[in-house]
């Protein structure tokens, strides 16, 4: 338990956080308008593939980011309009999501790379890490919080401006009305599709940052189905952390101190299979906490 | 009135089937020189060879089969689409009962078998019980529960079963009591009799039943079931399970038939394209059958394909999900169903 005391285990926390403070608010941004958005795997899967291929080819690793979130906005896009005009289910639509950029993603690869495994043999791009004047020098602290990528930087501020945009501005509030209270979102003139799609063309931007860090940050190749699950994890996370973007972000970090740690067992000679079990076992009993949690406010009709 | 619905959903199935096949086409127009070569050999492969035919055959059964489990939880509106994971724990349970129980015939293959359920139902149990207990969704839940049989299943086959004999990492070979046997010289899958005969016994679990009456009721109005006094919850709960014992159930058939021995080191997949087997047949039983040929027959299209011509048969996953799409947009064609019930309602002046 020393490796808690470590500031390298920390920093490791932020970095394995990082995609999930942005699959947090992309769950959290398409949930306050009561469409739960199940594909935002998938969209990160996405942004992961384009950003690395574009930055690739482009050689440039921002052109790459944009194209990465770019490709996810667009699967957003297409679920935003399969659900609100053809009227598809929400929740198989997003699996369908999930389906289509995992086999996109390796059937391009290979036509690209002729690799079906990972974009090894091109060469990579990686978005720069930055250290932070002053804040370096603080001894622990500035060694967890110095010297991250810059994606983690703009993750963490996009946490304030969610929980911001969320909480305090009209167009959060408009938003958070859709999805309490739809009838009466109608009554004083907001229009429900509109705020809708809105909330999954957020969630869809979100997301694509959070792909992008995968292959672009996080480590600096693209690999299939290199998600592995992420996108659901945030789900979790931001469920338990309701509404508040705080508190889904701190969900967040549970995550992290999870995968962090199963990396710090795996050099234990701890077998790789269990440690990588924690953060999904853990979702399960985070899961369990909220919605016992919840259960007691209901009564016994309502919880049929 | 009847006919035309049905003919909407025909049209339905032949346009979404048709725009899945055009941006096929589409996609195989950028990949490769010969694209109406591709097109053709992903479109007849099956049917160019006997072996093909029934590797196509074979491929039906564990679809046929976790399209089942899939098609009878979406029946019930529970969206438990932890097929993956069952099956998967399911061949797991397979191989402890393959590889421990004594050499008796007949009865040694039977408890195998009955082990992929048991341990199919099992890991159905996790989800189904916090969904009926604690109303966490079992979304989330089956998809992590996929990830933990992963894992799991793979920590225990690599280091207490392995067989350090053979060349790959797989588990030691099954007795030949444990055998499901095949056909012919071309090994056609004997599950495939198992998977029909299961699905056209659930579908009448379901049309002829009070119990089945029970599920589709859930399914269509829960609040209507709750208070008509029905048990909602233990059908849910039931429901999880049974759909769990069948995705296992598949697992098990798949390994003592085709390998023999616990060969899998990534997921094989099967529980994901059961849900398009599921929507395509529209949560009917009966039209599992057909709906798990059909994705069958389009798989090995595409491997077939990807075998001669080079381009990734993953390409057949894309237009699975654009299926799915399509098939589950209510909206599509609506005009002319509406107008297809009130020309009847017309008729009745």
């Amino acid at each position: 338990m020393t490796d808690l005391l470590n500031p390298e285990f920390w920093y490791s926390v932020i970095r394995v956080s990082t995609p999930l403070f942005f699959g947090v608010m992309a769950s959290l941004l398409s949930s306050i308008t009561g469409t739960i958005n199940i594909g935002i795997e998938g969209m990160m899967l996405m942004s992961a593939f384009w950003g690395t291929i574009i930055a690739s080819f482009t050689q440039n690793s921002w052109i790459g980011l944009l194209a990465g979130v770019a490709s996810s906005t667009l699967l957003a896009i297409l679920l935003a309009y399969f659900h609100l005009k053809l009227k598809t289910d929400l929740v198989i639509g997003g699996v369908a999501i999930n389906l289509l950029s995992s086999g996109l993603t390796v059937f391009l690869l290979y036509a690209i790379t002729g690799d079906k495994g990972s974009s090894a043999s091109l060469r990579s791009f990686t978005i720069p890490k930055i250290d932070i004047p002053f804040l370096k020098d603080i001894p622990f602290i500035g060694k967890v919080l110095s010297g991250h990528n810059t994606l983690t930087y703009i993750a963490i501020l996009s946490i304030f401006v969610v929980n911001y945009l969320v909480k305090k501005t009209p167009l959060g509030i408009r938003m958070r009305s859709v999805g309490e209270n739809p009838d009466a979102a109608v009554s004083v003139g907001i229009s429900v599709n509109k705020m809708k799609s809105l909330s999954l063309v957020l969630s869809g931007i979100f997301a694509g940052f959070g792909g992008a860090f995968l292959s672009m940050g996080y480590v600096s190749w693209f690999a299939r189905d290199m998600t592995s699950g992420r996108g659901f994890i945030s789900i979790a996370a931001q469920a338990l952390g309701g509404n508040s973007a705080l508190f889904g972000a701190f969900g967040a970090l549970i995550f992290g101190v999870a995968e962090a740690l199963g990396i710090t067992l795996q050099s234990l000679r701890i077998p790789s299979e269990i440690t990588n079990m924690l953060p999904f076992i853990l979702t399960i009993v985070v899961l369990i906490i909220y919605a016992r949690s919840k259960i007691r406010s209901h009564s016994r009709i309502q919880e049929q | 009135m009847k006919r035309t619905l049905m003919l909407l959903e025909l049209a339905r199935f032949v346009i979404t089937v048709g725009i899945a096949l055009l941006i096929g086409y589409i996609f195989l127009l950028f990949s490769t020189d010969e694209p109406m070569e591709a097109f053709k050999l992903f479109l007849t492969g099956p049917m160019t060879t006997q072996r093909r035919f029934f590797e196509f055959l074979n491929n039906s059964v564990p679809l046929m089969m976790t399209g089942l489990a899939l098609s009878i939880v979406f029946q019930a509106k529970v969206f438990n689409i932890g097929a993956e994971g069952q099956l998967f724990f399911g061949a797991f349970g397979a191989m402890i009962f393959a590889l421990k129980f004594p050499q008796i015939p007949w009865l040694h293959l039977i408890f195998t078998l009955f082990g992929a359920t048991l341990f199919g139902s099992f890991w159905a149990f996790v989800p189904a019980i916090l969904r009926t207990k604690w109303k966490a969704s079992e979304l989330v839940s089956s998809l992590m529960m996929n990830y933990i049989s992963y894992f799991l299943v793979l920590f225990l086959v690599n280091n207490y079963f392995r067989d350090k004999a053979a060349g790959a990492l797989v588990s030691y070979r099954f007795p030949q009591t444990a055998w499901l046997s095949t056909l012919t010289k071309y090994r056609l899958n004997s599950g495939l009799f198992i998977a029909i005969a299961l699905s056209i016994l659930v579908g009448l679990l379901f049309y002829r039943t009070k119990l089945g009456y029970q599920i589709r009721v859930v399914g269509a109005n829960k609040k209507f079931g709750f208070y008509s006094g029905m048990k909602t919850m233990s059908v849910i709960f039931w429901i999880q399970i049974l759909s769990g014992a069948i995705a296992g159930l598949a697992g098990g058939i798949e390994l003592t038939a085709m390998y023999r021995r616990f060969v899998w080191q990534s997921l094989p997949g099967y529980g994901f394209d059961g849900i398009i087997v599921a929507i395509l047949a529209r949560n009917n039983p009966f039209l599992v059958i057909p709906s798990a040929l059909f994705i069958a027959y389009l798989r090995i299209g595409a491997n077939i394909m990807g075998r001669t011509t080079g381009i990734a048969p993953e390409i057949v996953i894309v237009l699975q999900s654009l299926m799915i799409l399509l098939i589950t947009a209510e909206a599509l064609l609506e005009k002319f169903k509406e107008k297809a019930v009130a020309k009847e309602a017309m008729k009745g002046d």
